[in-house]
Protein backbone atom coordinates (compact mmCIF):
# COMPACT_ATOMS: atom_id res chain seq x y z
CA UNK A 1 0.00 0.00 0.00
CA UNK A 2 2.85 2.08 0.58
CA UNK A 3 4.71 2.27 -2.00
CA UNK A 4 2.13 2.42 -4.29
CA UNK A 5 0.82 5.49 -2.81
CA UNK A 6 3.84 7.41 -3.15
CA UNK A 7 3.52 6.20 -6.92
CA UNK A 8 -0.16 8.24 -6.55
CA UNK A 9 0.87 11.14 -4.62
CA UNK A 10 3.92 11.92 -6.90
CA UNK A 11 1.20 11.66 -9.67
CA UNK A 12 -1.27 13.51 -8.15
CA UNK A 13 0.75 16.42 -6.81
CA UNK A 14 2.84 16.93 -9.92
CA UNK A 15 -0.02 17.37 -12.06
CA UNK A 16 -1.34 19.71 -9.80
CA UNK A 17 2.08 21.71 -9.32
CA UNK A 18 2.21 21.73 -13.38
CA UNK A 19 -1.62 22.83 -13.72
CA UNK A 20 -0.45 26.16 -11.52
CA UNK A 21 2.97 26.63 -12.25
CA UNK A 22 2.76 26.65 -16.23
CA UNK A 23 0.51 29.46 -16.92
CA UNK A 24 2.09 31.75 -13.77
CA UNK A 25 5.84 30.68 -15.18
CA UNK A 26 5.13 31.32 -18.73
CA UNK A 27 2.74 34.11 -19.06
CA UNK A 28 5.14 37.42 -18.26
CA UNK A 29 4.21 39.92 -20.53
CA UNK A 30 1.26 42.48 -19.29
CA UNK A 31 -2.06 41.55 -21.71
CA UNK A 32 -3.23 44.74 -23.23
CA UNK A 33 -6.15 43.13 -25.01
CA UNK A 34 -9.10 45.29 -23.53
CA UNK A 35 -11.15 41.58 -23.47
CA UNK A 36 -9.18 39.35 -22.33
CA UNK A 37 -8.50 41.19 -19.46
CA UNK A 38 -12.02 42.22 -19.09
CA UNK A 39 -12.30 38.06 -18.67
CA UNK A 40 -9.54 37.72 -16.52
CA UNK A 41 -11.52 40.54 -14.16
CA UNK A 42 -14.73 38.82 -13.86
CA UNK A 43 -13.21 35.18 -13.62
CA UNK A 44 -12.03 35.29 -9.92
CA UNK A 45 -16.22 36.29 -9.30
CA UNK A 46 -17.27 34.07 -11.75
CA UNK A 47 -15.33 31.06 -10.28
CA UNK A 48 -16.19 31.83 -6.78
CA UNK A 49 -20.07 32.62 -7.27
CA UNK A 50 -19.81 28.82 -9.39
CA UNK A 51 -18.48 27.19 -6.38
CA UNK A 52 -20.50 28.93 -3.75
CA UNK A 53 -24.19 28.60 -5.30
CA UNK A 54 -25.72 25.80 -4.98
CA UNK A 55 -23.13 23.91 -3.17
CA UNK A 56 -23.61 26.34 -0.16
CA UNK A 57 -27.17 25.00 0.44
CA UNK A 58 -25.68 21.20 0.79
CA UNK A 59 -22.66 21.75 2.73
CA UNK A 60 -24.42 21.28 6.47
CA UNK A 61 -26.65 18.82 7.52
CA UNK A 62 -29.73 20.32 7.15
CA UNK A 63 -30.80 22.32 4.39
CA UNK A 64 -32.59 24.87 6.42
CA UNK A 65 -29.41 25.34 8.97
CA UNK A 66 -27.74 26.15 5.47
CA UNK A 67 -30.11 28.80 4.21
CA UNK A 68 -29.88 30.62 7.35
CA UNK A 69 -26.05 30.44 6.96
CA UNK A 70 -26.26 32.10 3.48
CA UNK A 71 -28.59 34.72 4.36
CA UNK A 72 -26.31 35.49 7.88
CA UNK A 73 -23.19 35.24 5.42
CA UNK A 74 -25.10 37.51 3.04
CA UNK A 75 -26.20 40.64 5.04
CA UNK A 76 -22.85 40.44 6.70
CA UNK A 77 -20.44 40.59 3.54
CA UNK A 78 -22.96 43.28 2.25
CA UNK A 79 -22.64 45.55 5.37
CA UNK A 80 -18.69 44.99 4.44
CA UNK A 81 -18.08 42.59 7.29
CA UNK A 82 -14.56 41.39 7.08
CA UNK A 83 -13.94 37.34 5.95
CA UNK A 84 -13.43 35.92 9.33
CA UNK A 85 -16.47 37.38 10.74
CA UNK A 86 -18.74 36.46 7.79
CA UNK A 87 -17.66 32.34 8.11
CA UNK A 88 -17.56 32.88 11.64
CA UNK A 89 -20.92 33.99 12.69
CA UNK A 90 -22.15 31.95 9.64
CA UNK A 91 -20.67 28.76 11.16
CA UNK A 92 -22.72 29.98 14.52
CA UNK A 93 -25.84 30.33 12.43
CA UNK A 94 -25.65 26.62 11.19
CA UNK A 95 -24.46 25.53 15.02
CA UNK A 96 -27.59 27.30 16.46
CA UNK A 97 -29.80 26.90 13.75
CA UNK A 98 -29.24 22.40 14.05
CA UNK A 99 -29.02 22.85 18.14
CA UNK A 100 -33.08 23.82 17.65
CA UNK A 101 -33.88 21.32 14.85
CA UNK A 102 -32.26 18.72 17.12
CA UNK A 103 -33.14 19.68 20.39
CA UNK A 104 -36.79 21.57 20.09
CA UNK B 1 0.06 51.45 -10.84
CA UNK B 2 -0.01 50.76 -6.94
CA UNK B 3 2.19 47.58 -5.78
CA UNK B 4 1.36 46.20 -2.59
CA UNK B 5 3.77 45.68 -0.97
CA UNK B 6 3.02 45.21 2.86
CA UNK B 7 4.14 41.66 3.98
CA UNK B 8 2.33 42.32 7.76
CA UNK B 9 -0.80 43.15 4.90
CA UNK B 10 -0.49 39.83 3.40
CA UNK B 11 -0.10 37.46 6.60
CA UNK B 12 -3.03 39.62 8.05
CA UNK B 13 -5.09 38.75 5.01
CA UNK B 14 -4.21 35.52 4.92
CA UNK B 15 -5.38 34.36 8.35
CA UNK B 16 -8.61 33.55 7.70
CA UNK B 17 -7.73 31.88 4.51
CA UNK B 18 -5.49 29.70 7.18
CA UNK B 19 -8.62 29.49 9.82
CA UNK B 20 -11.03 28.56 6.80
CA UNK B 21 -8.92 25.70 5.72
CA UNK B 22 -8.24 24.32 9.35
CA UNK B 23 -12.41 23.38 8.84
CA UNK B 24 -12.37 22.41 5.24
CA UNK B 25 -8.98 20.46 5.83
CA UNK B 26 -10.69 18.82 8.69
CA UNK B 27 -13.39 17.66 6.68
CA UNK B 28 -10.75 16.16 4.69
CA UNK B 29 -9.29 14.23 6.96
CA UNK B 30 -11.89 12.62 8.78
CA UNK B 31 -13.45 11.42 4.91
CA UNK B 32 -9.85 10.02 3.92
CA UNK B 33 -8.91 8.52 7.28
CA UNK B 34 -12.73 6.63 7.07
CA UNK B 35 -11.69 5.65 3.23
CA UNK B 36 -8.81 3.88 4.19
CA UNK B 37 -5.85 6.54 3.85
CA UNK B 38 -4.00 6.43 7.45
CA UNK B 39 -3.09 9.73 9.34
CA UNK B 40 0.61 9.99 7.48
CA UNK B 41 -0.39 9.87 4.20
CA UNK B 42 -3.52 12.04 4.32
CA UNK B 43 -1.17 15.04 6.08
CA UNK B 44 1.68 14.03 3.03
CA UNK B 45 -1.31 14.30 0.47
CA UNK B 46 -2.41 17.72 2.13
CA UNK B 47 1.14 19.21 2.20
CA UNK B 48 1.74 18.23 -1.68
CA UNK B 49 -1.35 19.10 -3.07
CA UNK B 50 -3.10 21.74 -1.05
CA UNK B 51 -6.02 21.64 -3.29
CA UNK B 52 -9.65 20.83 -1.57
CA UNK B 53 -11.78 19.16 -4.73
CA UNK B 54 -8.87 17.44 -6.32
CA UNK B 55 -7.82 15.23 -2.63
CA UNK B 56 -11.60 15.14 -2.32
CA UNK B 57 -11.69 12.97 -5.79
CA UNK B 58 -8.51 11.16 -5.35
CA UNK B 59 -9.10 9.58 -2.47
CA UNK B 60 -11.81 6.60 -3.75
CA UNK B 61 -9.76 6.43 -6.62
CA UNK B 62 -6.78 5.42 -4.15
CA UNK B 63 -8.94 3.19 -2.36
CA UNK B 64 -10.42 1.44 -5.28
CA UNK B 65 -6.65 0.94 -6.96
CA UNK B 66 -7.64 2.28 -9.51
CA UNK B 67 -4.64 3.49 -12.02
CA UNK B 68 -3.02 6.45 -12.56
CA UNK B 69 -4.10 8.01 -15.77
CA UNK B 70 -7.48 7.52 -14.08
CA UNK B 71 -5.99 9.73 -10.92
CA UNK B 72 -4.46 12.15 -13.33
CA UNK B 73 -7.53 13.00 -15.36
CA UNK B 74 -9.91 13.38 -12.16
CA UNK B 75 -7.18 15.61 -11.40
CA UNK B 76 -6.53 17.84 -14.44
CA UNK B 77 -10.32 17.84 -14.95
CA UNK B 78 -10.60 19.09 -11.57
CA UNK B 79 -7.72 21.34 -10.91
CA UNK B 80 -7.76 23.26 -14.69
CA UNK B 81 -9.59 26.02 -12.77
CA UNK B 82 -5.99 26.64 -11.13
CA UNK B 83 -4.52 27.28 -14.76
CA UNK B 84 -6.99 30.24 -15.39
CA UNK B 85 -6.51 31.24 -12.45
CA UNK B 86 -2.74 31.58 -12.55
CA UNK B 87 -3.25 32.98 -16.29
CA UNK B 88 -5.36 35.69 -13.93
CA UNK B 89 -2.68 36.25 -11.46
CA UNK B 90 -0.16 36.40 -13.67
CA UNK B 91 -1.43 40.09 -15.07
CA UNK B 92 -1.86 41.31 -11.14
CA UNK B 93 1.82 40.55 -10.49
CA UNK B 94 4.01 43.64 -8.91
CA UNK B 95 7.43 44.57 -10.74
CA UNK B 96 8.99 43.11 -6.83
CA UNK B 97 8.20 39.39 -8.19
CA UNK B 98 11.02 37.87 -9.76
CA UNK B 99 11.25 34.38 -11.50
CA UNK B 100 11.89 32.22 -8.72
CA UNK B 101 9.04 33.64 -6.72
CA UNK B 102 6.19 32.84 -9.77
CA UNK B 103 7.89 28.80 -8.79
CA UNK B 104 7.04 29.41 -5.21
CA UNK B 105 3.85 31.56 -5.55
CA UNK B 106 2.25 28.37 -8.07
CA UNK B 107 2.07 26.36 -5.89
CA UNK B 108 -0.05 27.98 -2.84
CA UNK B 109 -1.69 29.50 -5.72
CA UNK B 110 -5.86 27.78 -4.15
CA UNK B 111 -9.17 29.20 -4.83
CA UNK B 112 -8.77 31.63 -2.04
CA UNK B 113 -5.16 32.85 -1.64
CA UNK B 114 -6.26 33.75 -5.68
CA UNK B 115 -9.61 35.60 -4.62
CA UNK B 116 -7.94 37.32 -1.63
CA UNK B 117 -4.90 38.34 -4.38
CA UNK B 118 -6.72 39.42 -6.84
CA UNK B 119 -9.51 41.32 -4.63
CA UNK B 120 -6.46 44.04 -3.86
CA UNK B 121 -6.04 47.61 -5.33
CA UNK B 122 -3.47 47.55 -8.28
CA UNK B 123 -0.74 44.89 -8.10
CA UNK B 124 0.88 42.64 -5.52
CA UNK B 125 3.93 42.28 -4.81
CA UNK B 126 6.60 39.51 -3.52
CA UNK B 127 6.39 40.38 0.23
CA UNK B 128 2.74 40.46 0.31
CA UNK B 129 2.60 37.37 -1.69
CA UNK B 130 4.91 35.78 0.62
CA UNK B 131 2.71 36.78 3.75
CA UNK B 132 -0.36 36.19 2.22
CA UNK B 133 0.68 32.32 1.17
CA UNK B 134 2.56 31.52 4.74
CA UNK B 135 -0.14 30.50 6.93
CA UNK B 136 -2.95 28.65 4.65
CA UNK B 137 -0.74 25.72 4.23
CA UNK B 138 -0.25 25.13 7.85
CA UNK B 139 -3.89 25.55 8.13
CA UNK B 140 -4.52 22.99 5.70
CA UNK B 141 -2.09 20.19 7.07
CA UNK B 142 -2.58 20.93 10.52
CA UNK B 143 -6.50 20.73 10.02
CA UNK B 144 -5.79 17.49 8.13
CA UNK B 145 -3.92 16.06 10.79
CA UNK B 146 -6.84 16.68 13.31
CA UNK B 147 -9.46 15.94 11.10
CA UNK B 148 -7.95 12.55 10.36
CA UNK B 149 -6.75 11.97 14.23
CA UNK B 150 -10.03 12.98 16.45
CA UNK B 151 -12.58 13.11 13.56
CA UNK B 152 -14.67 10.99 14.73
CA UNK B 153 -14.71 11.88 18.53
CA UNK B 154 -15.88 15.59 17.36
CA UNK B 155 -19.97 15.54 17.07
CA UNK B 156 -21.53 15.68 13.68
CA UNK B 157 -22.66 18.59 14.54
CA UNK B 158 -19.49 20.82 14.62
CA UNK B 159 -18.44 19.60 11.58
CA UNK B 160 -21.46 20.21 10.01
CA UNK B 161 -21.18 23.56 11.05
CA UNK B 162 -17.79 24.50 9.76
CA UNK B 163 -19.06 22.84 6.65
CA UNK B 164 -20.11 26.36 5.77
CA UNK B 165 -17.17 28.02 6.49
CA UNK B 166 -15.56 28.33 3.17
CA UNK B 167 -18.69 29.26 1.56
CA UNK B 168 -19.18 32.48 3.80
CA UNK B 169 -15.40 33.40 3.13
CA UNK B 170 -16.64 33.56 -0.86
CA UNK B 171 -19.39 35.55 -0.30
CA UNK B 172 -17.52 37.91 2.14
CA UNK B 173 -15.01 38.20 -1.34
CA UNK B 174 -17.48 38.14 -4.11
CA UNK B 175 -20.38 40.93 -2.33
CA UNK B 176 -18.29 44.01 -2.30
CA UNK B 177 -17.35 44.43 -5.75
CA UNK B 178 -20.97 42.77 -6.69
CA UNK B 179 -22.59 45.99 -4.23
CA UNK B 180 -20.58 48.55 -6.08
CA UNK B 181 -20.50 47.19 -9.35
CA UNK B 182 -23.23 46.66 -11.88
CA UNK B 183 -21.83 45.00 -14.47
CA UNK B 184 -19.90 42.60 -11.75
CA UNK B 185 -23.07 42.14 -10.01
CA UNK B 186 -24.78 40.60 -13.54
CA UNK B 187 -22.07 38.25 -14.11
CA UNK B 188 -22.54 37.08 -10.55
CA UNK B 189 -25.88 36.88 -11.42
CA UNK B 190 -25.27 34.49 -14.69
CA UNK B 191 -22.70 32.13 -12.92
CA UNK B 192 -25.75 31.45 -10.31
CA UNK B 193 -27.51 30.92 -13.39
CA UNK B 194 -25.35 28.54 -15.26
CA UNK B 195 -24.41 26.78 -12.12
CA UNK B 196 -28.13 26.22 -11.15
CA UNK B 197 -28.41 24.86 -14.66
CA UNK B 198 -25.64 22.28 -14.56
CA UNK B 199 -26.39 21.81 -10.90
CA UNK B 200 -30.37 20.96 -11.14
CA UNK B 201 -30.48 19.45 -14.91
CA UNK B 202 -29.75 15.59 -14.75
CA UNK B 203 -27.62 15.50 -17.99
CA UNK B 204 -25.89 18.90 -17.49
CA UNK B 205 -25.10 16.98 -13.57
CA UNK B 206 -23.27 13.89 -15.41
CA UNK B 207 -20.39 16.43 -15.88
CA UNK B 208 -17.45 16.17 -14.08
CA UNK B 209 -18.04 19.40 -10.99
CA UNK B 210 -14.12 20.52 -12.25
CA UNK B 211 -15.46 21.24 -15.68
CA UNK B 212 -18.96 22.39 -14.32
CA UNK B 213 -16.73 25.38 -12.62
CA UNK B 214 -14.67 25.85 -15.51
CA UNK B 215 -17.47 26.26 -18.23
CA UNK B 216 -19.89 28.52 -16.33
CA UNK B 217 -17.17 31.00 -15.18
CA UNK B 218 -15.62 30.97 -19.02
CA UNK B 219 -19.09 31.42 -20.17
CA UNK B 220 -20.20 34.27 -17.81
CA UNK B 221 -16.39 36.08 -17.61
CA UNK B 222 -16.68 35.83 -21.71
CA UNK B 223 -20.24 37.38 -22.08
CA UNK B 224 -19.47 40.57 -19.62
CA UNK B 225 -15.96 40.75 -20.87
CA UNK B 226 -17.88 41.52 -24.55
CA UNK B 227 -20.55 43.24 -22.93
CA UNK B 228 -19.30 45.71 -20.12
CA UNK B 229 -15.15 45.38 -20.85
CA UNK B 230 -13.26 47.20 -18.14
CA UNK B 231 -11.98 50.41 -18.23
CA UNK B 232 -8.24 51.53 -18.35
CA UNK B 233 -8.25 51.73 -14.49
CA UNK B 234 -9.41 48.38 -14.15
CA UNK B 235 -12.71 48.60 -12.90
CA UNK B 236 -15.98 47.10 -14.08
CA UNK B 237 -17.81 50.56 -15.75
CA UNK B 238 -21.41 51.01 -14.04
CA UNK B 239 -22.80 52.38 -17.67
CA UNK B 240 -22.68 48.84 -19.11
Amino acid sequence: MMHSFLIYLIAMAGITYLIRMLPLVLVKKKIKNKYILSFLYYIPYAVLTVMTIPAIFYSTSYKLSAIVGFVIAFILAYINKSLVTVAALSCVGVFVTELLLKFV
Amino acid sequence: MREQTSFVKGIKDGLPICFGYLSISFAFGIYACANGLSILQAVVMSITNLTSAGQLASVPIIAAGGTIAELLISQIVINLRYALMSVSLSQKLGKSVRMLDRFVIAFANTDEVFAVASSQEGTVGRNYLYGLILTPPIGWTLGTLLGAAAGAVLPEILVSALGIAIYGMFIAIVMPKAKTERPTALCVGLSIVLSCLFYYIPVLRTIPSGFTIIICAVIASGVFAFLAPININGEAQNDA
